[in-house]
């Protein structure tokens, strides 16, 4: 039995009018890494801001006992002290400042009033170097991809002595490669006596990484489930994160004709917008037909996102080439505005950034594109409007109080619901669907599905964009693999599975 | 429950009762001279270049925190181009007609490098801000030049009798026709208030609390019979009151219920969703610029007609009040936030503080020092009743 490092005793954190977290209790073992499950808003990251002095002591009740003593933290600088290193999910560095000056900011080396950048280059590519990193410490942080950001973060922590890291959904905006290099140093670091906690949505990560799993749910700690041989079953995870058990995760969509072909797209070639000659989108020819759900399966950085926003009236990239046809006519979009009157929409992935306007109420999201029709000669019909809210707040059941709701209020999942309502709204044929269920729990994403199939069957016709394998084998009746640029494999529903789709994208990596 | 909602509409109307705390602390120390008839009539009329400018500068506000440094020297130029036609004996109407052109030409100018070049707005109004500046004195040649026709200085709010004219004497001392578009207005706001409201409750939608509804009526109903009865026993309606009433109808009507308007707080909330939901946004900016330049120029006509001359330093620091109308009045120094309601508040509050100092005489040089710590306490005290509600 290994000894205790940290144990959190009976926390309780109430925000107002919420309870976010209610006699939670948590123990990790030196050495190991601690997985944190439950859905979204069941309160692992309030829990962690506990732990690293965001909320300081005394804003909630309960101990924590770190290394043999309660500590009292009021800042995070007090918690970094013991050796506590939080690295956030949105990643915090500065993207035109070094690697070096970002791994040293707040902790710079040498005197305050003169920082002595020798030394701090120096051990700044120690550090990348245990982190398997071979770039140099002056390379600017703009310039090196996402996984690589986050192995920065983590060298970042090591920088500053850290004895037990906790790491809030590492992986969620890294590929599966990136992922899976990411995971084994956190394995090679355990060796070393690292302890770590990570909160992941990813089960198979965790099933693959945790020693030790505790489940949270509804600010309460559930169960915490022994994973010795790093074969834990996924669904023996969801039953306590949801506390029933899924049987399905994937609704049924009965008798949906799939009739002809909607979309066509035939040799796309997209350049980059601002490196000179890049391709981003490389001879892309896909198809979707009316009431078929077409997924998009590939690595992060694959060109789907770019080839969807192409698409969407060139709203990416320059110097696009190749053919669009829509019900067997050729078609040409000059404006965003275009493409959505021929039918088609695009549900972007970044719901936040790119997507709604956070600050304005549901009904203003909901008929954002698609104004003019509620608007008589420029003026906003706003009974009509209202009520249009209404009408898909109850079809997709949205919760929400009103729809007077600002959008920022929401929850990622209910957020996702609004930003589909507000494209439905427009009545495209087509919707390009880019990581629907990105970042929102079990049971939104079931409901999101559903959505889906509605769509489906009222004859649209769906494209549908995921990194999660699981989901694009789930739902889509055809699949296109997609690699640097490029179409690398069509499969149908029956041939397609994680191993074939894997299979196409190594094939294409090794030039075959 | 109660008690938040409460608390939550209180805090809505802060800056509204921050204006009426002012006020009568004013009343206090000035020993109730602010509250005569002449110094409420004053009021109104030295402040119509603030509630024009504001209201334009609250449009590119609304795109995300956008300003127009360049209004002041804008006023100036305009104004002086207007008032050496008029010298040259030109006829009134086409000096109006030019200086809203030219006001609006700049906009465009300006708007088009923003909106279409993308030259960050503080700079390119910055630009303007100078070389417009420049102008004025190459057109006045660097003199003051004096404003006679009686038309003009009527209509616009200079002279001795820029009134709107009495017809109905009714009543011993007291001006017909300004008691007349009291009432009028009165009823016009009940009429669609609760018209309104009767409307939308019997088409079933869920409707204001009407205590809330009925409160505000009276209380807006008492400040329009309020200021009734004293710019009735002085002189009646100043001309500069019909623009400035206009001005804020027009343009309350543009954000609340039109498009545009819905676009302009869009852009400012999130540029990247509203460009992908189809909608022109440098179009959105070329339009809040291009108006900010009609309402410069409409400024630059109420400017020159109040000092019944223009003068190539006309307006400097304009709009600097303008932007601290609408920041006083609510609006985010990032976008998307803000109402015509507010930058009223905005700029009667800055009128208010500026007449009480000037009627207690106190040095021009401190009452700028109160000004901005206005501004700071203002912005201040938002954030901070936001904090709150976290």
């Amino acid at each position: 039995m290994a000894k205790v490092l940290l144990e959190m005793k009976n926390i309780t954190k109430e925000f107002p009018g919420v309870k976010a977290l209610d006699n939670v209790n948590l123990s990790v073992e030196e050495g190991e890494i601690h997985a944190l499950v439950g859905e979204n808003g069941a309160g692992k990251s309030t829990l962690m801001n506990v732990l690293s002095g965001i909320y300081p002591y005394g804003t909630y009740t309960g101990d924590i006992v770190y290394n043999g003593e309660v500590c009292k933290f009021n800042k995070i600088k007090d918690s970094e002290e013991k050796g506590i290193v939080i690295i956030h999910q949105e990643l915090a560095l500065v993207p035109y400042m070094t690697i070096g000056e970002n791994m040293f900011l707040g902790n710079e080396q040498g005197k305050k009033a003169a920082i002595d950048w020798h030394k701090t280059y120096n051990e700044a590519d120690k550090y990348l170097k245990m982190v398997g990193l071979s770039e140099s410490s002056k390379v600017l942080i703009k310039d090196i991809g996402v996984g690589k950001q986050q192995l920065v973060e983590i060298a970042k922590a090591l920088a500053k002595n850290a004895k037990l890291l906790i790491l809030d959904e590492p992986t969620s905006s890294l590929n599966e490669s990136d992922s899976r290099a990411l995971l084994d140093l956190l394995l090679k670091f355990k060796k070393e006596g690292l302890t770590s906690i990570i909160i992941s949505h990813k089960l198979n990560e965790v099933s693959y990484v945790a020693d030790k799993i505790t489940v949270v749910r509804d600010g309460a700690t559930i169960e915490t489930i022994d994973n010795p041989d790093k074969k834990l079953p996924e669904d023996r995870i969801i039953k306590g994160m949801v506390g029933r058990e899924i049987t399905d995760r994937f609704p049924k969509r009965p008798g949906v004709e799939i009739g002809d072909v909607k979309l066509e797209v035939k040799n796309w070639t997209v350049f980059h917008p601002q490196y000179e000659g890049r391709k981003v989108c490389d001879n892309v020819s896909i198809s979707v037909r009316k009431g078929e759900v077409v997924g998009i399966s590939g690595l992060m950085g694959a060109g789907r996102t770019e080839l969807a926003m192409s698409i969407f009236g060139k709203s990416y990239g320059k110097d696009i080439s190749g053919e669009l046809i829509i019900d067997g006519e050729k078609k040409s979009f000059k404006t965003i505005k275009d493409a959505i009157n021929a039918g088609i929409a695009y549900v972007t992935e970044d719901r936040k950034g790119n997507g709604l306007v956070l600050s304005n109420p549901i009904k203003i999201n909901t008929t954002l594109a698609n104004l003019d029709s509620i608007s008589p000669k420029m003026i906003i019909d706003k009974d009509k409007e209202y009520n249009v809210a209404v009408e898909y707040k109850e079809k997709l059941k949205t919760k929400c109080p009103t729809v007077e709701q600002n959008v920022g209020n929401l929850s990622g999942g209910n957020q996702q619901k609004v930003l589909l309502a507000k494209w439905m709204f427009a009545d495209p044929d087509i919707l390009i669907l880019d990581e629907p269920t990105r970042g929102i729990d079990v049971g939104a994403k079931y409901e999101i599905y559903c959505i889906i199939n509605d769509l489906v069957a009222a004859g649209k016709s769906v494209i549908m964009i995921s990194s999660e394998l699981p989901e694009v084998l789930g739902m889509s009746d055809r699949i296109y693999v997609m690699n640097e640029g490029k179409i690398v494999g069509e499969l149908s529903k029956e041939e397609a599975s994680q191993e074939v789709i894997m299979g196409c994208i190594l094939k294409s990596g090794r030039g075959e | 429950m109660e008690k938040t909602k409460v608390l939550s509409s209180l805090q809505k109307y802060t800056m509204v009762i921050a204006l009426v705390l002012v006020f009568i602390l004013f009343s206090v120390l000035t020993e109730g001279k602010i509250l005569l008839a002449q110094n409420i009539n004053n009021l109104i009329s030295q402040n119509a270049y603030v509630f024009v400018l504001a209201t334009g500068m609250l449009l590119c506000i609304l795109t995300g925190g956008n300003i127009d440094l360049s209004v002041g020297s804008v006023i100036a130029f305009a104004g002086g181009i207007g008032a050496v036609i008029m010298e040259k004996g030109g006829n009134s109407f086409i000096a109006v007609a030019v200086m809203l052109i030219v006001g609006t030409l700049v906009g465009v100018l300006q708007g088009y490098f923003i909106a279409y070049v993308k030259v960050p707005p503080f700079i390119a109004t910055l630009a303007g801000m100078y070389a417009f500046r420049g102008l004025a004195n190459v057109v006045l040649q660097g003199y003051a030049v004096t404003i006679d026709d009686k038309t003009f200085l009527n209509v616009f709010g200079g002279g001795a009798d820029c009134y709107v004219p009495e017809f109905l004497n009714f009543i011993e001392g007291k001006n017909g026709t300004c008691i007349i578009a009291g009432a009028l207005g009165i009823i016009i706001y009940l009429v669609v208030t609760f018209g309104g409201r009767i409307r939308a409750k019997k088409a079933g939608y869920t409707v204001d609390p009407l205590f809330g509804v009925v409160v505000k009526a009276v209380i807006i109903c008492a400040a329009i019979a309020w200021i009734t009865n004293k710019l009735s026993s002085f002189k009646g309606i100043p001309s500069a009151l019909i623009w400035i009433g206009l001005v804020l109808f027009i343009y309350t009507y543009v954000t609340t219920k039109t498009t545009m308007g819905r676009y302009l707080y869009a852009v400012g909330g999130n540029e990247k969703a509203t460009r992908l939901s189809g909608i022109n946004t440098k179009s959105v900016y070329f339009f809040a610029y291009v108006n900010m330049g009609l309402l410069a120029g409409l400024a630059s006509i109420l400017t020159i007609a109040r000092a019944s001359s223009a003068q190539p330093t006309y307006g400097q620091g304009y709009e600097m009040d303008a932007i601290a109308a609408c920041f006083i009045g609510g609006a985010s120094a990032y976008g998307g936030i803000g109402n015509v309601g507010g930058v009223v508040i905005g700029a009667v509050l800055m009128g208010v503080i500026n007449q009480g100092m000037s009627i207690m005489g106190v040095d021009a040089n401190y009452q700028k020092v109160v000004k901005g710590l206005v501004l700071l306490f203002a912005v201040l005290f938002d954030i901070l009743s936001k904090k709150d509600k976290k």
